[in-house]
């Protein structure tokens, strides 16, 4: 009974990490652009624990284990950001959050 | 057996990824990036990485999901409003979409001819003890770095969401 080659899981996170890309730069909701790194950052993570998998070590998922961290931090942050964006603007449209872009 | 569960799993993982990214209501997109942390949480325990299957329905499906759902509701996010694209993006975006991807898989299975087959329980390297003696050893700084990002990120968040700003 043979497995899935580990190919198919490099191929799996190269998938979610295109949608994750596609959905930052596709959508104009700031909280979904949120979702969409989130998206990403899960697709590196599988790719750690395949390669972590291959070559029989656990330093990959120490690596996975540090991303998650930082990720879950970078969510509390930008969930405030987001907050305080939407209190001061009433909007959560990235086109209309623009001064910083002139 | 493995290979149907990755099938399966692997499949739902990109359909709640397609959904996450189509979907125009935020909470229809949390819903599904809820799907896709669950599956990658069962394609983890078939590498063998137990620990990590855990902290991921914990930390990301419990925690930051949550947060998610919280900020959503709290703002009351309303759909988005669909804008009209182009007619090239239109008849372009999918098959353009769909050669992206068959051109990285192919490079993937190229460049990396990694044929050995992946048996659920082959690698015993993923529990609990294993990764915390190599977080309390080798990794002892980064894991200490790592404590004192996080204390900055609660402060941050704190400051962030207080009434003046």
């Amino acid at each position: 009974m043979s497995g899935p080659p580990l190919n198919w899981y490099l191929i799996l996170s190269a998938v979610l990490f295109a949608l994750g890309v596609a959905g930052f730069l596709f959508r104009k909701s700031i909280i979904t652009i949120f979702m969409s790194i989130e998206l990403m950052l899960n697709a590196v993570n599988l790719s750690f624990v395949a390669f972590s998998y291959q070559l029989k070590q656990v330093n990959g998922h120490v690596f996975a284990f540090f991303v998650m961290v930082v990720a879950a931090a970078e969510a509390a942050v930008g969930l405030a950001i987001i907050l305080t964006v939407f209190k001061n603007r009433e909007t959560l449209n990235v086109d209309q959050v623009n001064s910083m872009k002139y | 057996m493995d290979v149907i569960l990755f099938l399966v799993f692997a499949i739902i993982a990109v359909v709640c990824a397609v959904n996450v990214v189509v979907q125009t209501h935020p909470i229809s997109s949390a819903i599904s990036l809820i799907g896709v942390m669950g599956s990658l949480a069962v394609l983890y325990l078939l590498l063998g990485a137990e620990f990590l299957a855990m902290a991921q329905i914990i930390v990301y499906a419990g925690a930051v999901m949550v947060l998610f759902v919280f900020v959503i509701m709290l703002l009351n996010a309303g759909s988005e409003a669909k804008r009209g694209r182009s007619l090239a993006a239109q008849l372009l975006g999918f098959p353009l979409l769909i050669a992206f991807l068959a051109l990285a898989s192919y490079f993937i299975q190229r460049f990396y001819p990694g044929n050995t087959p992946v048996h659920f329980g082959a690698f015993k390297g993923g529990t609990a003890q294993i990764i915390g003696r190599a977080l309390f050893t080798q990794y002892l700084l980064p894991f200490e770095v790592t404590s004192i990002l996080i204390l900055i990120a609660i402060v941050g968040a704190v400051v962030l969401a207080r009434k003046e700003i």
